[in-house]
């Protein structure tokens, strides 16, 4: 019965995760300056670490925490090489 | 979806918790993202799914496979010191790139606030 129960968390959990990373695509689409679409490709990257960690659980192996951290890893460069592109015009100066 | 080892009745039932608050704090973080009004707004949002929401679905992953391996399994706290580090820098960053990028077209985000109150003065 508890089982079921996890099964059915899982799924919801991953059905909310892929509305938030829908809501931050959207505002990467819309988002009216750079800013805003930096800030948004941010909560995407963090929105699907958390996806590919509950997928774990949900597959029972740990193979997907590794996917995860190197998302984690590359959305920190990532963000940080915009920021400064917004701020100065180039990355490596 | 393969299926589940087993772990404790309590253990999937906490789990399960653990991952249902998890992803609705980075929903309603995400939805923030959509509906607040301006860009110093908006970059508070997200910081709810990248601080309690990874917080609560990375101890879900801890708690779920040391129960199922029936050994401590404690790698996703590199994932946690390691974006609870990078959050900060990336959004402050990104808030310093804005107000450099606002005060070139001439505009200060700051001066468009309204006046503060005597109660809130201070």
């Amino acid at each position: 019965m508890s089982g079921s129960v996890l099964l059915f968390a899982l799924a919801v959990g991953q059905l909310f995760l892929a509305l938030a990373m829908a809501a931050a695509a959207f505002r990467i689409l819309r988002g009216p300056r750079a800013q805003d679409r930096v800030l948004a490709m941010d909560a995407l990257y963090v929105n699907s670490m958390l996806l590919l960690l509950v997928f774990g659980i949900g597959s029972g192996t740990t193979l997907y925490f590794e996917a995860a951290l190197v998302i984690g890893l590359l959305g920190f460069v990532a963000t940080v090489a915009l920021a400064k592109f917004l701020m100065r015009g180039e990355v490596i100066e | 979806m393969t299926a589940l080892h087993d772990i404790p009745a309590w253990a999937a039932l906490l789990v399960a918790a653990l991952v249902l608050i998890g992803s609705s704090l980075a929903l309603i973080g995400s939805l923030g993202l959509l509906r607040l009004k301006s860009f110093y707004d908006r970059v508070h949002a997200p910081t709810l799914g990248a601080t309690l929401g990874m917080a609560s679905i990375l101890s879900a992953s801890i708690l779920y496979f040391s129960l199922s391996q029936t050994r401590p399994v404690v790698h996703e706290i590199l994932i946690g010191i390691f974006v609870t580090v990078t959050t900060p820098v990336t959004l402050l960053l990104l808030v310093q790139a804005t107000l450099y990028r606002d005060r070139l077209e001439g505009r200060n985000p700051l001066a468009e606030k309204p006046a503060p109150g005597p109660q809130e003065r201070g």
